[in-house]
């Protein structure tokens, strides 16, 4: 013991010094002072080597011990036992040592299942761990306990289980879907309530998740189909923003889900449908109108279509491959071939990529020739391809040949019969056949090349080349009489059994067209019989057969000597053959029947054999699968379902309206989520994501996914509607949601540094404690989504003064709470303005109020409401006598732009005022390029004297520059402006008092402009006032305390800068106006206006 | 998913293993032996093999097979692509992705193999957050750790896996705020002898080094982005801009990654900067055989084409080769046959050519095929699509990055085969003659 002690005080040191450079024990590079004690230790037996290690991990030194670990993690490396020092390992399974704790985790799992006992003594350190405030440490903690496969465990990891997948972090619970897999591979019964579990996770809005829950349920219940209805749109809205490896799973089951709910879009009439479709530019509103057609893709078919396109640019092969299996397992015959392109392009990646795809392309080849021919090149063959490479390619090449390419790919093949690689050559030549019987045209060029390759000197090619031509010539037998007859020469030269073999078999049953070879080349084969392989033996028997048929004069004997070779031949098949042969020719009484028939079936005319790809069956698998590479059907495979004659019921997939509350907190994904609420998203929304980068990405989703599931209700056809309105409520919800929880996100930014326990709380919790509103706005948020249901059935209806109230406040709300969400957006960089959550809770507790309609306190509101909605402006686009009877106005209806948050949203009244038909209204050339405008789309035909109102969006990148575009009938052009007034710049907002003069502080100095004013007398009382500021710009009166005080608060649209107004009244009819905004331009504009306004009575 | 790695080195011994859930037996690799005994080259090794029980899906990189072992379906490609990665991430830390590296850094391979895969599935496979888990090995940190005892296991847990910018680690700093652009573009082709081209494609690549303090948001715009036909991305390009804008916008990675593959539209006539003039003839009966070949530039813009290597695997019968270049040295290894001529850089007014004879093996006949040729050659400062980068922009930090875009052409896949004559078909004339012949 004593020796060891001291061995311990000195190797303590040097193994520290070790640590570092040198991890595996038998690695040698050691300093002068470690060599003495390395050599001896290598010299130890196994035994000592862990009496060694066993006492470096019962030392007290941590360096010691990592060192220790690292050793036998090297031997654990290298296959070696290393289980016996389980005990002393597991003992450092609580070190503080973050790495010297990792390893133990390796250990463990990898020896646990041996040491059942021991490994129990682990386990309550992992249950402390679970509860840990460290997220980190809690999904390690759950990895490592359920990665232990000891089943006594098997309740405790149930509950981790359970426990974690409600935890509030999204990694732990990515850890626990992780851990459902490994349960049940553990324990399958438990396979009930690890089903719950997934149901759970299923729901989960994290991308974090969605990845690891699909592969959990694809491995416990793939069956369970029913589970994934409510979460698939969701699945597909997540899509783009899931791992790359979640992606790849989350496509293969959703592929399989689409092709149990959704009818087969490859129908006649869908085909034509499309096809229409696609010439008209504006497919999505056309084909509405054209839906008397039997087929109708599901709009959920649609989504997942269009969310995987994108994916096709992914640098992960393994997506791209998943996506185009979905294409072309789903999507309409014609729209598959957008997946081309990028499985071409995967061919440039590695060699073992390489091989799988050109598998899947070979397969798909076959059916779809057009779909890779322009590709015809990619497939050409290198001279550095490895071999199975370069047979694939040929496959794909002979696949895709063609009248009209025929030519060059036989020219290419001709470069690859040199080829040095025989084996390849010969594939070329299989493949030179396959090209011949397929094309008619080119068979006999095809056929004579071969016949020159029998010349060749290398006898793979020849011997290949005659088992081609021996199958080409049964297609067309008559005029080869020649061909023949120089195989037969060639056949003393050439060995390989196949060929022989063919040309034996060519010349039986051509016998009676080379009446003089065949019997010559019988007698060579008798006299070699002996020594050939059996396959010529056999064809050997055949061909004596044949001849004894036609020419017995000549071949009696041969035959039967040969026959009586064959009977005591070693091999039974060569028996069995020559007896069947011998009863079947020799008339005998025995077989007297028979043999009169023996002609008829020897000699019967033959089909012929068809040269096929050995693709041709493969298309039974799935593309990409495992099972489709190796062409048998591997464990675990799943067929892919046929498509159902009549599609399930659709509206399994509707999602009700969520609760207003989650249960666990997400942080992560946050600006993921709200796309989430996008249902029936069409083109625009790409049109979108262009501005909404410039002022916070993902946020203005939230904002515009209520809108627009709001203006696709009015596209949809009525029965739908039902669906939509309730769909509308949903989204809308959902960015009210996102508003809180932004708030509690931000609140924990600032707390951060505070007690960690702190950020496990539910949102709504930090909500309250911000500052005591929390349930107020809770209930509002509740209330504003009630209020956003009726919105979209009001938003047609002529405006009743109530519904306008609730009409104008909410949109209020979503300005706000999109503001809050660009400030966690990491996305978003613009300087986010600074007023943080609270007057989105106390615009909320005022909206609730406004619900009730109490009336102590709000009357001001309510005029701010009405007033700022109050009197349009209608201005002059396009006068009837120079727009040729065409005559359009515009004003600003002062909502939100439901295109694109940045815009300002115009509404154009084009009214039809001369005496014939306007045609084919619609926006031209725009300038200056660089101004955003969302235009509206195409009016088909306007009656004379009708007119019709449609809106537009333009971003004027807060700028009072005019829109110029054109205004374009089907005959003539008209060049127009929109010239905004600055306050339509702005969007009205709500704040206390209190913030505004916060705010107001801020923006002192050169961020205000003020003037001293002299206000008609009729501008005297503060109700006029507000009418008159209201009228010039569209801003939000702030409840104000004092008397003599009004103001007002606004923001601009696309830079969401803020803009406030006060108007201080002093004694006479003078006052002080002040404008506090970033924007002074803006500013001194907006007070010149705002001047005369209040000037003027 | 992924059951267990098998690591196999060019002799054929495991060198290292690792199993994600129970242990397989390594006789499973049997099996795979067997398909590389079969396979004539260490390539032709079929990348999934079926065994009883198990699959083994493989891949081959500097000389070590990556054997993953699976149980049940998956798609294969998913392996391929995560075990190409799990080399990439090697490569990455050690350098070199060597046996010698894997076994001197056994400890981190092993760690970072516990962090890439939970039970058989992808977790963690991005550089960036990897490299905050576990960090690299270098020289000074082998040094400190030495001396302090401290680890190579990241002290902080990287927030990066739980942000929606998984790639970028979070709190980068740097003193000297740089990115670097690489445009590499390569021209894969196939010319025939009298130097026209069969097919020709340029594939390129934008690798970026960026070194910016903070979560810079670059932009990043193209004069010409017409050319670029096909293209796949980084996770952090976002998507749906360059859809509209034909912009790339994107928070970059810290440190090393490849922005950008793309395809140039195959409309493009593609300039090819180099042609060959070659003659290589071999006489029947003569025991010798006659080598010409001669290197010139072509459409390079008056850029200069280096480090041009010409390689040619010459017939069997070709026992030795007695050549005399104007510039460069060539090798020829009578083993493999293997003629390797480095050119250097090629002058426009003394063009490179290589000359001389090759020695027949006796008594041999003609060898019945020309080799193929392949060029390797690297032109600086051009993309030969003509490409261009129009500007780099960076919002949401306030300092002022150094920006760099460097632009170059390199060769593929570029051959020159030995033939030039169109398939007209076989004469049917000529097979009669010789079937008199034999009369």
């Amino acid at each position: 013991m004593s020796t060891g002690v001291s061995y311990n005080d000195q190797g303590g040191a040097e193994a520290a010094v070790e640590a570092g450079q040198e991890s595996t024990p038998t690695s040698s590079s050691t300093g002068a002072a470690f060599g003495l004690f390395s050599a001896d230790f290598k010299k130890m037996s196994s035994v000592l080597r862990n009496e060694d290690l066993k006492e470096m991990l019962e030392s007290n030194k941590e360096s010691l011990k990592l060192e220790a670990m690292k050793r036998i993690v090297g031997l654990i490396a290298k296959g070696k036992s290393a289980s016996e020092l389980f005990p002393a390992v597991v003992k450092n399974v609580a070190s503080k040592n973050i790495e010297l704790k990792k390893l133990v985790y390796v250990y463990l799992v990898r020896y646990a299942e041996k040491q059942q006992d021991l490994a129990l003594l682990s386990i309550s350190t992992f249950q402390r761990a679970l509860k840990d405030p460290n997220q980190f440490i809690r999904a390690s903690a759950l990895r490592v306990l359920s990665s232990i496969r000891v089943p006594i465990i098997v309740p405790i990891m149930m509950l981790a289980i359970k426990e974690a997948a409600a935890d509030l972090s999204p990694y732990v619970r990515k850890t626990s879907a992780h851990a459902i897999q490994k349960l049940y591979s553990l324990d399958p019964d438990q396979k009930e309530q690890l089903i719950e579990v997934i149901e759970k996770l299923l729901k989960d809005k994290s991308t974090l998740v969605a990845g690891s829950v699909v592969m959990a349920f694809e491995e416990v219940c793939p069956d369970r189909i029913d589970l994934i209805h409510k979460n698939y749109r969701k699945l597909c809205n997540l899509l783009v923003d899931v791992e790359e490896w979640g992606q790849v799973v989350i496509i293969s089951m959703l592929t399989r889900y689409a092709r149990t709910q959704f009818t087969s879009p490859w129908t006649e009439g869908a085909e034509f449908d499309e096809n229409k479709a696609f010439y008209d530019s504006d497919s999505e509103e056309k084909k509405d109108q054209t839906e008397a057609k039997p087929y109708i893709m599901d709009p959920d078919h649609r989504l997942l279509l269009r969310n995987t396109k994108p994916l096709l640019q992914s640098r992960n092969t393994a997506v791209v491959m998943a996506v185009a299996q979905l294409y072309w397992h789903l999507a309409p015959k014609h729209e598959v071939s957008i997946v081309t392109k990028s499985l071409v392009r995967l061919l440039r990646s590695h060699r073992e990529v390489q091989y799988i795809v050109l598998q899947n392309i070979a397969t798909m080849s076959i059916q779809r020739k057009g779909m890779f021919e322009p590709f015809i090149k990619s497939f050409y063959v290198r001279s550095t391809d490895a071999t199975h490479i370069k047979t694939l390619k040929l496959e794909i090449l002979t696949n895709l040949a063609n009248e009209a390419n025929i030519s060059t790919i036989l020219r290419e093949f001709q470069t690859y019969v040199k080829s040095q690689d025989k084996a390849f050559a010969a594939a070329t030549i299989q493949a030179i056949g396959r090209c011949a019987t397929n094309i008619s045209e080119v068979t006999d060029t095809c056929l004579n090349g071969l016949v020159l390759l029998l010349s060749n000197r290398d006898e793979t090619v020849v011997a290949e080349s005659i088992v081609v031509i021996k199958k080409l010539l049964q297609t067309q037998p008559t005029q080869h009489g020649d061909i023949i007859k120089h195989m037969a020469k060639l056949f003393d030269n050439v060995t390989v059994p196949m060929a022989r073999a063919s040309i034996l078999w060519l010349m039986g049953e051509y016998c009676e067209k080379v009446p003089k070879i065949a019997p010559d080349v019988l007698r060579k084969m008798a006299k070699t019989f002996t020594a050939e392989e059996d396959i010529v033996k056999l064809q050997t028997v055949n061909l004596a057969a044949k001849l004894y048929l036609t020419n017995s004069k000549q071949t009696k004997l041969l035959t039967q000597y040969i026959l009586n070779l064959g009977k005591y031949d070693q091999n039974y098949d060569i028996r069995d053959r020559t007896r069947f042969i011998r009863q079947l020719i020799v008339p005998n009484e025995k077989s007297g029947a028979l043999s009169k028939y023996a002609r008829r079936i020897l000699l019967a005319p033959k089909p012929a054999p068809g040269l096929e790809s050995a693709f041709k069956d493969r298309d039974r698998y799935q593309l990409g699968t495992l099972s489709h590479s190796l062409n048998l059907k591997a464990t675990g495979y799943q067929e892919l379902p046929d498509w159902p004659a009549v599609a399930p019921d659709q509206s399994v997939r509707n999602v009700e309206i969520v609760e207003p509350l989650r249960e666990s907190a997400p942080i992560v994904g946050k600006t993921k989520q709200p796309k989430s609420d996008k249902f029936y998203s069409d083109d625009e929304d790409e049109k979108e994501e262009e501005g909404s980068d410039s002022s916070g990405s993902g946020s203005e989703d939230s904002s515009s996914s209520s809108e627009e599931s709001g203006s696709e209700s009015e596209e949809e056809s009525s029965e739908d509607s039902e669906k939509t309105s309730s769909d509308s409520g949903k989204s809308s919800s959902g960015s009210e949601k996102s508003s809180s929880e932004s708030e509690s996100d931000q609140k924990k930014k600032k707390k951060t540094k505070k007690a960690p326990q702190k950020k496990s709380k539910p949102a709504g919790d930090s909500d309250s404690d911000e500052n005591g509103n929390g349930p107020v706005g809770q209930a509002s948020s509740s209330s504003s989504e009630s209020s956003s249901d009726s919105e979209s059935d009001s938003e047609s209806d002529s405006p009743a003064p109530k519904k306008k109230t609730e009409e104008k406040a909410k949109p209020k709300v979503a300005v706000n709470s999109k503001k809050e969400v660009s400030l966690l957006d990491l996305d978003d960089f613009s300087p986010a303005p600074t007023n943080a959550p609270k007057p989105s809770v106390l615009s909320q507790s005022l909206l609730s109020d406004l619900e009730g309609l109490s009336l102590s306190n709000i009357s001001s509101t309510v005029q701010v409401t009405t007033s700022s909605f109050g009197p349009l402006k209608t201005y002059e686009l396009l006068h009837h006598m120079t727009g040729k009877g065409l005559s359009a106005k515009y004003h600003f209806p002062r909502q939100p732009c439901l295109y694109q948050p940045s815009m300002v949203a115009v509404q154009v009244i084009l009214t039809n005022s001369s005496d014939h038909a306007l045609e084919e209204i619609h926006i031209g050339d725009q300038s200056p390029a660089s101004l955003n405008i969302h235009c509206f789309n195409t009016i088909e035909r306007l009656e004379p004297g009708a007119s019709v109102t449609v809106s537009m969006g333009i971003d004027f990148s807060d700028s009072t520059q005019a829109a110029n575009f054109q205004l374009c009938t089907k005959e003539d052009q008209f060049s127009v402006s929109i010239q905004p007034a600055v306050g339509e710049l702005l969007m009205a907002s709500t704040m206390t008092e209190q913030d505004f003069c916060k705010e107001q502080g801020k923006l002192q100095g050169m961020n205000e402009a003020s003037a001293t004013i002299t206000m008609a007398t009729a501008n005297a009382s503060r109700q006029a006032i507000n009418k008159q500021v209201l009228s010039v710009a569209n801003v939000g009166e702030v409840p104000s305390s004092q008397n003599n005080f009004s103001r007002f608060a606004g923001q601009t649209v696309s830079s969401r800068a803020l803009v406030l107004v006060s108007l201080e009244l002093s004694e006479s009819s003078g006052a002080l106006l002040t404008i506090n905004t970033e924007k002074s331009v803006m500013a001194s504009m907006l007070l010149q206006d705002l001047k005369q306004a209040l000037a003027q009575a | 998913m992924i059951h267990s790695l098998f690591l196999i080195n060019a002799s054929g011994d495991i060198f290292l293993e690792k199993h994600w859930k129970s242990v397989v037996s390594r006789s499973v690799c049997d099996y795979f032996f067997e398909a590389q005994e079969r396979a004539t080259e260490p390539e032709n090794v079929p990348p999934v093999i079926p065994t009883p029980h198990h699959y083994l899906i493989s891949v081959l990189r500097h000389h070590i097979y990556f054997v993953a072992v699976i149980q049940s379906e998956v798609p294969p490609l998913f392996v391929i692509e995560f075990l190409h990665r799990v080399v990439d991430t090697f490569q990455d830390y050690f350098g070199v992705c060597t046996e010698a590296a894997i076994k001197d850094n056994v400890v981190v391979v092993y760690e970072l193999l516990e962090e890439m895969l939970d039970n058989g599935f992808p977790l963690a496979t991005e550089s960036n957050i990897l490299k905050e888990l576990i960090k690299p090995p270098t020289i000074l940190r082998t040094m400190v750790n030495t001396i302090t005892g401290s680890t190579n296991v990241g002290e902080q847990l990287p927030t990066g896996q739980l942000s929606v910018v998984p790639w970028r680690r979070t709190g980068v700093k740097y003193t000297n705020n740089e990115a670097y652009f690489d445009v590499v573009e390569e021209i894969d082709a196939i010319i025939d002898k009298s130097g026209s081209t069969i097919t020709a494609e340029i594939q390129g690549v934008i690798d970026a080094c960026v070194k910016l303090t903070g979560m810079p948001d670059l932009t990043l715009s193209f004069m010409n982005p017409r050319l670029l036909d096909d293209v796949s991305f980084h996770p952090c390009v976002r998507f749906k801009r360059w859809e509209a804008e034909r912009i790339l916008s994107f928070i970059p990675p810290d440190g090393n990654f490849r922005l950008l593959s793309y395809h140039v539209s195959s409309q493009n006539l593609v300039a090819i900067p180099v042609y060959v003039k070659h003659n290589i003839t071999f006489r029947e009966g003569s025991s010798q055989g006659r080598f010409d070949l001669t290197l010139g530039p072509k459409q390079t813009m008056g850029k200069a084409v280096e480090s041009v290597l010409v390689s040619s695997q010459l017939p069997r019968g070709v026992l030795n080769a007695n050549l005399n270049p104007s510039q460069g040295t060539y090798t020829f290894d009578p083993v493999t046959k293997l003629l390797t001529w480095d050119v250097g850089k090629i002058n426009p007014q003394k063009l490179p050519s290589l000359k001389g004879t090759m020695s027949l093996q006796a008594g041999a006949s003609k060898p019945d095929e020309n080799p193929t040729i392949n060029i390797q050659f690297k032109i600086q400062q051009m993309a030969i699509s003509g490409l261009k980068v129009n500007r780099l922009d960076m919002y949401g930090e306030k300092y002022k990055p150094f920006k760099g875009i460097k632009y170059m052409t390199k060769a593929g896949k570029f051959q020159i085969c030995p033939y030039n004559t169109p398939f007209t078909g076989f004469s049917l004339t000529v097979l009669t003659n010789q079937i008199h012949v034999f009369r």
